[in-house]
């Protein structure tokens, strides 16, 4: 039944992001990221916010996702934040408990680093939210393929992430009925400490592997039935294209380095 | 060992918008002893109810009574529940995975906390049952073997936990005709030599036909016939509005008395029907 | 020779041995001839050699010794490999593992993306094929979703994207449950039969063989029996002996004349049965 979820967080739409080649999508979030290491003041995460909030309305996407993608980074999230407030010993001390000493910078650089993860978050979910995995793969093999002059093997890349996604529902489904089959031969794979479980796992992943691997050689047996030779001479069914739409994503987030850059250099706090 | 059913409902992911009601109200009683088939199409729920049996899955309503002990109420002990009742999944061979034969079968027998010696007269015993001969095969690599054979040894793993009640859910899947037949004679055996209450998940009215004492249709997660196999095969119309078919000697059968030909109505083997014919004919 | 598809002449082929295992021969010597626009089935037992022989009839394996030749094309010639792989396209036992995109017209476009089809033309294939098969509606679907049945369909339909002149399939419905079986061999029929294209069906269901041209029987990598289904499946004893299924109506046809009634075994359906045995009464 965990099949029925689609993988990843890919939420289907035909807004303006999702529409938007996947080239273009991968490029922006690189810039998006690389522009959050640059900030650094507050003033220059108000423009970050503005912008995540006219890309979040363009994609017609509710707030409630990104929420969904921090939940998991909760804990390292506290972890740094934590780090920040007892490592940093600048600025003014505000208190102190027995040998640990909070600063005002403390809390200052804890909030600033917890909101530069918050962001590089939310803008990674963004783009995996907006683009289908079969778009990703193309994108990024489309990407790559320059440097297959220099020896990166772009097509063998993408044929192995889409065979990897169509197959992580099968796998998830197989695991499950091995678990059942050795569970009921009484295998237990809840109790006991680290070691026990870990060999528990045993009657699990060998039949998997072995399952694996004789996958793999099905599948590439009937690939090469349906005259796969590798990439040379591959045509595709969809070609991506760009358009007016791309050009103005580019646009606008150039716009935004600018800004970015200007708001740094005024020393705002 | 007798197992009652009754009012087994159970929904998958309720509240959701994959909710799914695998099994509707299902009321059966299983006797000790008894060959019982279960018939249905893929979603008819029979995998679902067969999982109940043993514990892997816990009904949304409903109770189950294993020799007077609900096992769906209050605390009960998983591992009590297998060592009573064995499931042997579609395809076992995929669930090998130790380097010996003797290795893998001796697998459930060990989680059953029994002692060494305990543990290797079963395995032999186990390998008996399925006719592996023990010298033979208990040093080999499982994965040495054909595909009906490592079945068999999959089926040796769980006969070896010496289960009062052996549940098999569609043992003759992928394998041809003389592979089918061989380990129908093998659960024939276990029935027939050992005792076992069998119950045998399928949706092939010619394997069970021979086999059973008893036939379960499911459909839509409702039992929808439950009796003798002569019994079941006449309600063929039934069957066909809900994908089944009978054996072709029934549908045989049928359209000989159509055309005015004596013959019984529970007739559904070749042999019988051999038989019958001879009579008229000479 | 044009006037076949498939053409194997005497081959034999050894399997490399493994470890000091002596060598397992599969396929020990078998001539088969393949008509255009023929339905065959070949029959057999597992281990009977009958996977081995399909899967030369599309060069995934090449004889030991003798020959196969595809639509005039020898096998053992590399640089035709290609070619003859388009033209013998083929369907495996295992639905899973040959479907290799995350949605269903992704998978159907991957045969001619291989042979460098333009787009457009990829496009109009891949729907075309699927609306074939009865499975346009999923187009859009990712395969881990579909039954066993679809998921077979969807794999012929990437073969038939391929454009070509045979199908070979290789017990495609071994893992399916009937009504899966039903639509597999419901499509691949109606391709034969309207379509015209020669199927291969490799299989040990006798139900599947009944609508056959011809059958050819194997076991012990050789050929056993050939010949319409009439002929091969009224020869009760030697299927029971090399372990295969009648009919049940034929079987009882031969449990009756052994026992001295005068009825033919040449009775493959209830229809034929009935007949005979009012024309006794």
């Amino acid at each position: 039944m965990i099949k029925n979820i689609t993988i990843g967080q890919y939420v289907p739409g035909e807004s303006f992001v999702h529409k938007l080649d996947p080239r273009i999508k991968i490029i922006l979030s690189l810039v998006f990221i690389v522009n959050l290491f640059i900030i650094d003041n507050f003033s220059g995460y108000i423009l970050v916010i503005l912008l995540l909030a006219i890309i979040l309305a363009t994609g017609k996407l509710s707030p409630k996702f990104i929420y969904k993608g921090l939940k998991p980074v909760l804990v390292l999230l506290i972890i740094t934040a934590i780090l920040n407030i007892f490592t940093v010993k600048r600025g003014n001390l505000l208190f102190e408990l027995g040998f640990l000493k909070v600063y005002d910078e403390g809390l200052k650089q804890a909030a600033f680093m917890a909101l530069r993860l918050i962001f590089l978050i939310a803008g990674t979910s963004i783009l995996t939210l907006t683009t289908s995995p079969i778009e990703l793969t193309d994108g990024i093999e489309k990407l790559l393929k320059p440097f297959e002059k220099i020896g990166v093997p772009a097509h063998m890349i993408a044929m192995m992430m889409t065979i990897a996604l169509r197959f992580i529902p099968t796998l998830i489904d197989e695991t499950d009925k091995i678990m059942k089959a050795q569970m009921a031969r009484g295998a237990d794979f809840d109790s006991g400490n680290i070691i026990a479980k870990a060999k528990s796992l045993i009657p699990l992943l060998v039949p998997l592997f072995i399952s694996s691997f004789r996958r793999a050689d099905e599948l590439a047996m009937a690939m090469e039935a349906r005259c796969y030779k590798g990439g040379d001479g591959r045509t595709r069914m969809k070609v991506l294209k760009l358009n007016y739409n791309d050009l103005i994503a580019v646009l606008f987030f150039i716009l935004l380095i600018i800004a970015t850059i200007l708001v740094n250099k005024t020393n705002l706090p | 060992m007798s197992i009652k059913i009754e009012n087994l409902t159970h929904i998958y992911m309720p509240g959701t918008p994959f909710e799914k009601k695998a099994l509707d109200n299902v009321n059966v009683e299983i006797k000790d002893g008894e060959f019982v088939a279960l018939i249905g199409h893929t979603g008819s729920g029979k995998s679902t109810f067969v999982q109940h049996l043993n514990g892997l899955l816990k009904p949304s309503s409903g109770r189950i009574i294993i020799n007077d002990t609900c096992i769906t109420e209050g605390k009960v002990k998983l591992s009590e529940i297998r060592k009573k009742v064995g499931l042997v999944f579609q395809y076992p061979e995929y669930q090998l995975f130790e380097e010996t034969i003797e290795k893998d079968i001796s697998f459930g027998p060990h989680k059953l906390g029994l002692s060494e010696e305990e543990v290797f007269s079963r395995v032999r015993r186990a390998m008996d049952m399925v006719g592996l001969n023990y010298e033979k095969y208990k040093d080999k690599s499982p994965f040495e073997l054909s595909g009906g054979q490592k079945r068999r040894v999959a089926i040796a793993g769980v006969v070896a936990m010496e289960p009062e009640v052996l549940i098999l859910d569609e043992p003759t899947a992928g394998l041809d005709p003389k592979g089918r037949d061989e380990i129908l004679q093998q659960i024939k055996n276990l029935h027939r030599e050992y005792g076992m209450t069998i119950i045998l998940v399928s949706h092939s009215m010619e394997d069970v036909a021979k086999l059973a004492d008893r036939i379960l249709v499911m459909h839509k997660g409702k039992a929808i016939l439950d009796g003798e196999p002569a019994d079941v095969f006449k309600e063929s119309e039934l069957l066909e509005s809900v994908g089944l078919a009978v054996p072709q000697v029934t549908y045989l059968i049928k359209e000989l008395r159509k055309k005015g030909f004596d013959l019984s109505e529970d007739i559904f083997t070749i042999d019988q029907a051999v038989e019958a014919l001879q009579k008229i004919l000479k | 020779m044009a006037d076949n598809m498939i053409s194997c002449e005497n081959v034999v082929f050894r399997y490399e041995s493994m470890e000091g295992q002596t060598e397992k021969v599969a396929v020990a010597g078998v001539d088969l001839e393949v008509k255009k626009g023929e339905f065959l089935v070949i029959l057999g037992h597992n281990g009977s050699g009958k996977s081995t022989i399909a899967k030369h009839m599309n060069a995934l394996l090449l004889p030991s010794e003798g020959k196969v030749y595809v639509d005039g094309m020898d096998t053992l010639q590399e640089d035709l490999i290609w070619e003859i792989r388009s033209k013998a396209g083929m369907v495996f036992q295992n639905p899973d593992n040959q479907l290799v995109a995350t949605i269903v017209e992704e998978d159907v476009a991957f045969g001619p993306e291989n042979l460098g089809v333009p787009s457009d033309e990829i496009r109009a294939r891949v729907d075309e094929c699927l609306k074939t098969v009865n499975m346009f509606e999923y187009r859009k679907h990712a395969p881990h979703l579909l039954s066993g049945g679809q998921k077979q369909r969807v794999a012929i339909a990437g073969i038939l994207a391929m454009r070509p002149d045979c199908i070979i399939l290789d017990e495609p419905t071994a893992m399916l449950d009937p009504s899966g079986r039903k639509e597999v061999i419901k499509t691949i029929t109606e391709l034969n039969k309207k379509a015209g294209i020669t199927i291969i069906l490799i299989t040990h269901y006798m139900e599947e063989a009944v609508e056959a041209d011809r059958i050819v029987v194997m076991d012990e990598g050789k050929v056993k029996m050939e010949g319409t289904p009439k002929e091969v499946f009224s020869k009760v004893a030697e299927m029971k002996d090399i372990g295969l299924d009648v009919p049940q109506v034929t079987e009882i046809a031969y449990e009756l004349k052994k026992q001295g009634i005068n009825i033919s075994t040449d009775i493959l359906t209830i229809s034929e049965m009935v007949n005979a045995l009012c024309q006794l009464k």
